[in-house]
């Protein structure tokens, strides 16, 4: 995360965001927009893994400017836990389309009717569970790279992955036996049945990300600005109420404003309370935000503190 | 001035270049012995400098303490061994500029990424344990691992070396103490021709001259605090003096002409070297085909001339022979060769043999390279020259390589792209030596 300010309310002036501007962003895409052409060039059958969520959006808008639009040179791949907004589905739809991109999508739920996801009880969240069906998917397409939207600076196990990450056959990431990535030469070689992920965004923050969209005017789903929503109060978050995560006995059901800083499966996603509308009033908050992204809207990160890491070892992004 | 308009000071627009811009983001590792204090240094300018969110610092309370290193310790094997294994990298801003640290581990199994964490950096902090050193004698001894480090940060021509001198608190005399190391360090320095930017005092354990400067003249120190001094070092010039080389990243195909002014390819990649501006004639290599550029875009396809460091896209005025592992260079200045004698940081498992043929990679161009001789193993410590048959992981050491096609290469004193490549093992893939040409 960036700094932060311990004024507690920054004010909405309205030239503070021509103030605030980030010229490393132009750094910042140039490095993405060159890990995007390496990909294309140095992979049989890559695939950029796309959710609909803002990181993968701005990775679709350096994927655009490196490609130009209709030409981004590998499909789009979403692992559907069956839990997902509505909006955000229709919002990935809508922008695959505009983008004349091929959208492959794999649903979880037909691991579990074949076997190979099998949850400990019907509500568990899915999450940890796509990477069975991810790799399944790597299986059946035989894709030997996937870009994906993870960022360093959004967790301790991802702070140590390189850029070019190598996975063995069944998809693990060994971090005591990481590819040394010196300077900017990508060793991409491969044995049968491993791939790499790749990823281009990770030297961007959560600020860095705002910034972008804002500067950018990129479209997002609207969960990720300021809306009314049913929540209840758990263990700090604010869980919404849906049809998949229902208020507990003696939780009281309240109305608040809310947005979504990550956008993931329904059942472990959490929204923050706030007002804030539009991108650049999101950055302002974002700049003085006192809880990490993960850590005010994730309910599965909190296990353990190597939960992460040890999801990623068994496949997980 | 509130914090906000003093960041508003500062974000200005980049200068064209991007070079010596103060407002770009400054690359820097830790790195020092185990134990030297390099992940509670990281600790210590996230949390003074407000780069901790609540929830991290929380995790990282122990029985009532908070321990900083853990903050960056993100691997469960590091964390029940107590060391770094792999390099950790972390984002802060100040008023002043943006970082990206790189936490690069201590102990020598790990120089690879070391080396990974220092191939990119624009700086590096150097820790130094004072407690660990006899302080009180000014002919002492320095660390193996601050002559290792500081030697290898310098082979890789990190741009500014700084020497942090760590645990000042917690020795009777930390002025003396400052004083004798300063002295070892600087003759160290001196002797292996390694410039030092500055001899900083800190305790990062107790935050003293770390983000704040600690009292006037503590340690008899009058100089900026650590992440001062850190804010004005310069990030690494791009090598826009030597001639034109642009390695070929990608070849974009049209199907129509109408996409560019000319051609129906777009060679997309970074400049090496050099600069690119229509007009200007290349040569290709290895084709040898000459071709004059007629339209460069920068790496968001607007058209414009770009220098060293920036991603182009180059159209040329006839179809010539071009494609990914090609590189263009400005004609006649350039000798391609087979042959090439290199600083080989070793990173296998297994060692490095004579004779033995590996993938090398340099730019985006993959060729059979054969280890024709070892010449010698350089003593890490003095980097003194010692005979040797074999590299054995994470040892130096001076090869002749041969290479099957030919290749253009600029000692790395002159170009850290043509200067650099990779081995990569043609049986296990792995990324087996860093080689840093003569």
């Amino acid at each position: 995360m960036n700094a932060r300010f311990n004024e507690t309310h920054v004010s909405h002036e309205p030239d503070l965001l021509a103030k605030l501007s980030n010229s490393h962003l132009d750094a910042l895409e140039e490095e993405t927009i060159f890990i995007l052409r390496e990909v294309a060039a140095a992979f049989e059958r890559p695939a950029l893994l796309f959710s609909g969520g803002k990181d993968s959006l701005v990775m679709l808008k350096c994927a655009e400017k490196a490609f130009g639009v209709g030409r981004i040179p590998y499909p789009l791949l979403m692992i559907d836990t069956g839990h997902n907004f509505p909006e955000v589905t229709a919002f990935r739809d809508l922008r695959a389309k505009e983008l004349g991109a091929e959208l492959i999508i794999r649903h979880v739920e037909d691991s579990m009717k074949r076997g190979t996801v099998r949850l400990a009880h019907p509500d568990e969240p899915r999450n940890a569970h796509q990477s069975v069906t991810l790799l399944e998917a790597i299986d059946e397409f035989r894709f030997d790279a996937l870009i994906g939207g993870a960022r360093r600076d959004e967790e301790k196990a991802r702070a140590k992955e390189r850029i070019f990450s190598h996975r063995d056959s069944f998809g693990q990431w060994q971090p005591k036996a990481q590819r040394p990535e010196l300077w900017t030469l990508f060793n991409t070689r491969l044995q049968p049945g491993e791939h790499f992920r790749v990823f281009p965004i990770s030297n961007w923050t959560e600020l860095d990300v705002w910034q972008y969209i804002e500067r950018e005017q990129i479209a997002l789903p609207s969960l990720y600005y300021a809306h009314p929503r049913k929540i209840v109060e758990r263990k700090g978050l604010l869980v919404p109420v849906t049809e998949l995560t229902p208020a507990r006995a003696g939780e009281e059901v309240v109305e608040k404003l809310v947005r979504f800083r990550t956008l993931g499966d329904i059942t472990c996603t959490c929204p923050v309370d706030s007002p804030a509308a539009t991108a650049a009033e999101i950055v302002i908050e974002t700049l003085a935000a006192d809880v990490s992204e993960r850590g005010s809207t994730r309910m599965d990160d909190k296990t353990s503190d190597a939960s992460m890491e040890k999801r990623k070892k068994d496949g997980y992004f | 001035m509130t914090t906000i308009d003093l960041i508003a000071a500062s974000a200005q627009p980049a200068s064209a270049t991007g070079q010596n811009d103060l407002k770009s983001a400054l690359k820097f590792i830790t790195c020092g012995s185990v134990d030297d204090g390099k992940s509670t240094l990281i600790g210590r300018l996230l949390v003074d400098s407000k780069a901790v969110l609540q929830d991290h610092l929380a995790g990282v309370q122990r029985g009532g303490e908070t321990d900083l290193a853990l903050l960056t310790d993100g691997l469960s094997a590091e964390r029940e061994q107590g060391i770094t294994i792999d390099v950790a990298y972390r984002y802060f801003a100040t008023e002043h500029r943006k970082f990206i640290i790189g936490d690069a581990p201590g102990h020598e199994q790990y120089t690879r990424n070391m080396v990974t964490a220092a191939s990119s950096a624009d700086a590096a902090v150097v820790l130094v344990d004072a407690t660990k050193l006899d302080w009180k004698n000014p002919a002492m001894e320095l660390l193996q691992q601050t002559r290792r480090h500081s030697l290898l940060v310098n082979l890789l021509r990190v741009p500014s070396i700084v020497f942090a001198v760590n645990k000042l608190d917690a020795v009777e005399d930390s002025a003396l103490a400052f004083n004798n190391i300063s002295a070892a360090l600087t003759a160290f320095a001196e002797a292996a021709k390694i410039a030092v930017k500055a001899i900083v005092p800190i305790s990062a354990l107790k935050g003293w001259n770390v983000v704040d400067a600690a009292e006037t003249g503590w340690c008899g120190y009058t100089g900026p605090s650590l992440l001062d001094l850190l804010e004005h070092l310069p990030a690494t010039p791009a090598e826009t003096g030597e001639a034109f080389a642009f390695p070929v990243q990608w070849v974009e195909k049209f199907s129509s002409s109408s996409d560019t002014s000319q051609g129906r390819r777009v060679f997309w990649g970074r400049v090496a070297t050099g600069g690119v501006q229509p007009g200007q004639t290349v040569t290709v290599l290895p084709s040898g085909q000459t071709a004059v550029v007629a339209q460069v875009l920068d790496h968001i396809r607007q058209p414009r001339a770009i220098p060293a460091g920036h991603s182009a896209g180059i159209v040329l005025d006839r179809e010539v022979d071009v494609s990914r592992g090609d590189w263009l260079l400005a004609p006649d200045t350039f000798t391609p060769s087979r042959e090439a004698a290199v600083t080989m940081a070793w990173m296998d498992d297994e060692p490095l043999v004579a004779g033995r043929v590996y993938w090398a990679l340099q730019g985006h161009r993959w060729v059979k390279a054969k280890v024709r001789r070892i010449v010698h193993k350089l003593d890490v410590n003095t980097l003194a020259e010692e005979d040797a048959s074999e590299l054995p992981p994470n040892a130096i050491g001076h090869v002749e390589l041969s290479f099957q096609e030919p290749l253009v290469t600029l000692p790395y004193l002159r170009s850290r792209i043509l200067g650099s490549l990779v081995l990569v093992d043609t049986a296990s893939h792995k990324t087996s030596g860093a080689a840093l040409v003569l």
